[in-house]
């Protein structure tokens, strides 16, 4: 007898390279998909979406995405809604940091324990998201 | 008298694996200790607009990829429509080095600084080089 196998959520965080935020949206998608939810959750690399990669769509496009992005610019978002992926919820770390105004976090290689709280705080929304999804 | 652009690094920052985190810490540090050199998101090809698209074509670009993917080559070729000027990919270095491979995706650990210093040496004699070329 087969078992259908259930779908895992895809975490993607958009991972920027300029700024503490881009750093939060990686820690806490790893919190997510090694701590928190590792059997519910995965995650992909994002620049496998940004070529094309065949593989990646397909993934996007079958399991339930929810994304991560540090900035305005949101390109975790826009790079899984440009492949039509399953977008099923997306999160902002600046809303995070608004939500949170006494949390300074680091810098890019060193978020600090202020960006440590953020990221488990953003985690803990993605774990909402994901319980609400399945 | 003719201003010399700044030498663009682009790491891919992969999420995925481990490779993905030396290439994005060696990139940074670089970054923190250069004025030379410049940087762009990777995922901002695809997200952005044509001033984000034109920074390959504006900047000549070292590639910093974690694997043979290497996603951070196709997207200045994708996007920019040039070739980078050099192409640095971790899984390499690794593997002439006869480096044991990182053991964590989220952080650099202290067996890996030995990997992350090789790394950004490579990438320094590379911004030199290309410099000397333009």
């Amino acid at each position: 007898m087969s078992e259908k196998k259930k779908s895992k959520c895809i975490i993607i965080p958009c991972s920027g390279i300029g700024k503490a935020v881009g750093t939060i949206t990686r820690r806490a998608t790893y919190i997510v998909t090694e701590e928190l939810l590792p059997n519910d959750t995965d995650s992909i690399c994002l620049p496998l979406l940004t070529i094309e990669d065949k593989e990646t769509v397909q993934k996007i496009r079958q399991n339930p995405c929810i994304t991560v992005d540090g900035c305005v610019a949101q390109c975790a978002k826009k790079n899984v809604e440009h492949h039509k992926g399953n977008l099923k919820g997306e999160i902002k770390i600046l809303d995070v940091i608004k939500e949170n105004p006494k949390l300074k976090p680091g810098n890019v290689l060193d978020i600090g324990p202020d960006g440590e709280k953020l990221a488990r705080k953003t985690a803990e929304k993605v774990v909402r998201i994901v319980g609400d999804k399945s | 008298m003719k201003i010399k652009p700044k030498i663009g690094l682009i790491a891919c920052s992969g999420e995925g694996l481990c490779e993905g985190m030396i290439s994005r810490v060696a990139t940074r540090r670089i970054l923190e200790e250069r004025d030379d050199v410049v940087t762009i998101c990777l995922p901002l090809f695809l997200a952005g607009g044509q001033e984000e698209r034109d920074f390959a074509k504006d900047n000549p670009c070292i590639t910093v990829d974690g694997c043979d993917k290497m996603c951070a080559v196709k997207g200045v070729k994708m996007y920019g429509k040039v070739h980078p000027k050099s192409s640095i990919v971790i899984s390499e270095i690794i593997r002439k080095g006869k480096h044991s491979g990182p053991i964590s995706k989220s952080r650099i650990e202290p067996e890996d600084e030995k990997l992350v210093h090789e790394t950004m040496k490579i990438i320094n004699k590379e911004v030199d080089r290309v410099k000397e070329e333009e």
